[in-house]
């Protein structure tokens, strides 16, 4: 893909618009889905139809013992038209936008937004537009180098080449992992947080040797250094990647005092909301600006956002305060069209993990994970073996989880 | 006319220079660094209440939050276990006629200059003394270094993979000031009074346990002492009425004859 074309800056800049976002309870069961990046149509449990759209009842036997299950996700294109009007403000500023028929494997034939190389054969991906919402995107049966430059699918994803980024923090492993893997995937500029400059920290050299980075002072805990570095680039930036963390390995009666759980949450959920603050708006405020427009703030959380894990009992309890004011950012974030994903990993190979057996996901793998989780549109990313468990057994019973991981 | 009389008359009619000695309470400045397992002093952070506007619409004013050992600060015996069972060894109980004093300034800058592990031995204050007298009692005796020059934190911390490299005294000397010159307490530029690798010196931390151990008291982060004289000048260095405070950011200043 080319690097897109300079913004003309005497030009009005474009306002967020979104597609229609309205959907019925029963039909936000695909949202939630793809909001995993799983695919997931209702199947009946008496007669094992698969149905879409969602109902409240089977279409063939009437019965309402619907669940939602993951369905296989070939099929073939039977129609397809181009739209060349729309009256929805969003399609007006995207046309010509090309829609289909696709008669899934699996039963039922869906509409579709068709990838530009899609031909008879495809696989469907129900993907988050940017309202938030589940939509379903055909794309071409084999994946292939530039599939994700396609410009309808480029509305879905939040893919980071020729996209400006900033990384909060670039002292640890999975910082430095997060600069790499960014830069690889193409991005145009990536600047990188360090704080207390004066403690040394390996990987600096190598840091500065990446053509994209730029290395800026920022401690999230000052809330005058955030809002200086906002003022300088936050009209800029594309995508946020707040891996900025405190962690210690704590629970309440292993340690005097609040000290310790005030720094986790000094860091961990008050530098969150002093980032969001201060770069929130302008981000909002590029919604819509051209093809390398404001995207997404991606939080790193833990899987320990869900339940609490005593050990780390306060550091537990600062990632669930992040967790809840990651929904408030995304509420706010979302009648701009940026998303807000969430990473909730299991225990990072890191000190602070030091006494944790493996498996532990490597800063790398986590990296990995989050920038194919912004070029595939998921919203909650939980990668790696650690956190996938959790998450079946969170989502399995709550209670369950929260008796076991404090055994 | 009293002595008070005519120190007003003085200092009206500019025979008496006020200096700061102070650096400036701000975020970027460093605070004090532990290893990150053990419990760590706040850096100085500083929230806005309102400024003329929603949150209150015709005043401005701040919230701030650090820790007793942040910025130019001071302390009290109290703050090593040398000296936490001394009368009157807390901010709050320390009798305040101890918060004004005579300066003798060492000037260390050269050899600091030369060598960021400096030390401060006993012959050089016999040195010093040779040319500037005897050190009286209950004075503070100021390291210059320099060191408040290095404006960027990087620098002023100046750390490698084997820790802080910053001058202070040695053991010797600090013993010799305590027992044998009765000094009010030991002032410097850098973030300790101690130098920075005295966690090797034996005891570890010499100034800290010997001066705080005989109920002396410390500043540190201290700037402009190269303006100072190496004696004749006179501190005021009242820390805050924390109750038991182990030390005290403060405004240090000295009173200079013109």
């Amino acid at each position: 893909m080319q690097r897109p074309k300079r913004k003309n800056p005497v030009l009005r800049t474009r306002l967020p618009t979104l597609p229609p976002a309205a959907r019925s309870r029963v039909a936000l069961g695909l949202t939630a889905a793809a909001a995993l990046g799983r695919f997931e149509l209702q199947q009946c449990r008496d007669c094992g139809t698969v149905q879409y759209p969602p109902r409240e009842a089977c279409q063939k036997c009437l019965s309402v013992r619907l669940d939602w299950k993951a369905q296989a996700n070939g099929g073939e294109l039977v129609a397809q038209t181009v739209l060349h009007h729309s009256n929805d403000l969003f399609f007006r500023e995207r046309l010509p936008w090309r829609l289909g028929l696709v008669r899934l494997d699996c039963g039922p034939t869906v509409v579709a937004h068709l990838h530009a190389a899609v031909q008879a054969k495809v696989r469907v991906r129900a993907m988050l537009d940017r309202a938030g919402q589940a939509v379903i995107v055909a794309l071409p049966e084999k994946e292939n180098d530039d599939m994700a430059e396609d410009r309808q699918l480029r509305e879905f994803t939040c893919d980071p080449r020729n996209r400006k980024v900033l990384v909060t923090d670039g002292k640890t492993a999975l910082g430095q992992a997060l600069v790499k893997t960014f830069a690889h995937a193409g991005a145009e500029i990536i600047w990188v947080g360090y704080a207390e400059p004066w403690k040394k920290f390996t990987g600096f050299e190598e840091l500065e040797k990446i053509a994209q980075v730029t290395l800026v002072p920022l401690d999230v805990t000052d809330s005058k250094n955030v809002k200086e570095l906002a003022a300088e680039i936050a009209g800029k930036v594309d995508i946020v990647v707040n891996n900025a963390e405190h962690h210690r390995t704590f629970g309440i009666s292993n340690r005097q005092g609040v000290d310790t759980a005030r720094a986790e949450m000094d860091v961990n959920y008050f530098g969150f909301l002093r980032l969001a603050q201060e770069f929130g708006p302008a981000m909002r405020s590029r919604g819509a600006d051209g093809a390398a427009s404001a995207v997404a703030w991606v939080n790193v959380l833990s899987i320990y956002a869900l339940a609490n894990f005593p050990p780390h009992g306060t550091f537990s309890a600062s990632k669930a305060a992040a967790h809840s004011l990651a929904q408030c950012l995304r509420a706010e974030m979302r009648p701009a069209g940026v998303r807000v994903v969430n990473a909730f990993p299991g225990p990072i190979e890191d000190e602070w993990n030091q006494l944790l057996p493996p498996p532990k996901i490597a800063p790398a793998a986590l990296a990995r994970a989050i920038v194919a989780g912004l070029r595939d549109g998921v919203e909650d990313l939980y990668p790696g073996d650690v956190a996938q468990e959790w998450l079946a057994r969170w989502r399995d019973n709550p209670k369950a989880l929260e008796r076991e991981i404090s055994a | 006319m009293n002595v008070l009389s005519h120190f007003v008359e003085a200092f009206s009619s500019g025979r008496i220079r006020v200096l700061d000695l102070t650096q400036t309470l701000a975020p970027e400045f460093p605070s004090i660094s532990l290893p990150p397992e053990m419990g760590q002093a706040w850096p100085f952070r500083i929230e806005e209440v309102s400024r003329y506007d929603e949150r209150g619409p015709a005043w401005y004013w701040n919230n701030f939050s650090c820790g007793e050992h942040t910025g130019t600060h001071f302390d009290a015996p109290i703050h090593w276990v040398s000296g936490k069972d001394l009368p009157q060894n807390a901010t709050d109980s320390i009798p305040p006629e101890r918060f004004i004093g005579p300066a003798c300034v060492i000037d260390c800058s050269k050899e600091a200059a030369k060598d960021a592990d400096f030390l401060l031995t006993k012959p050089f204050v016999l040195e010093w003394e040779k040319k500037h007298g005897r050190i009286p009692p209950k004075a503070w005796v100021l390291m210059r270094t320099d060191w408040s020059k290095r404006h960027d934190p990087v620098a002023y911390q100046n750390y490698d993979d084997e820790g802080q490299h910053t001058p202070g005294p040695d053991v010797e000397a600090v013993k010799f000031l305590v027992a044998e010159r009765d000094v009010l307490g030991f002032g410097t530029e850098s973030i300790g009074t101690d130098a920075g690798q005295a966690y090797h010196l034996r005891p570890p931390y010499p100034c800290h346990y010997y001066m705080h151990g005989a109920g002396r008291y410390g500043l540190q982060c201290l700037t402009n002492l190269d303006q100072l004289p190496p004696t004749g000048a006179v501190v005021i260095a009242a820390p805050l009425k924390i109750r038991n405070g182990s030390g005290s950011p403060l405004r240090v200043l000295a009173l200079v004859h013109e």
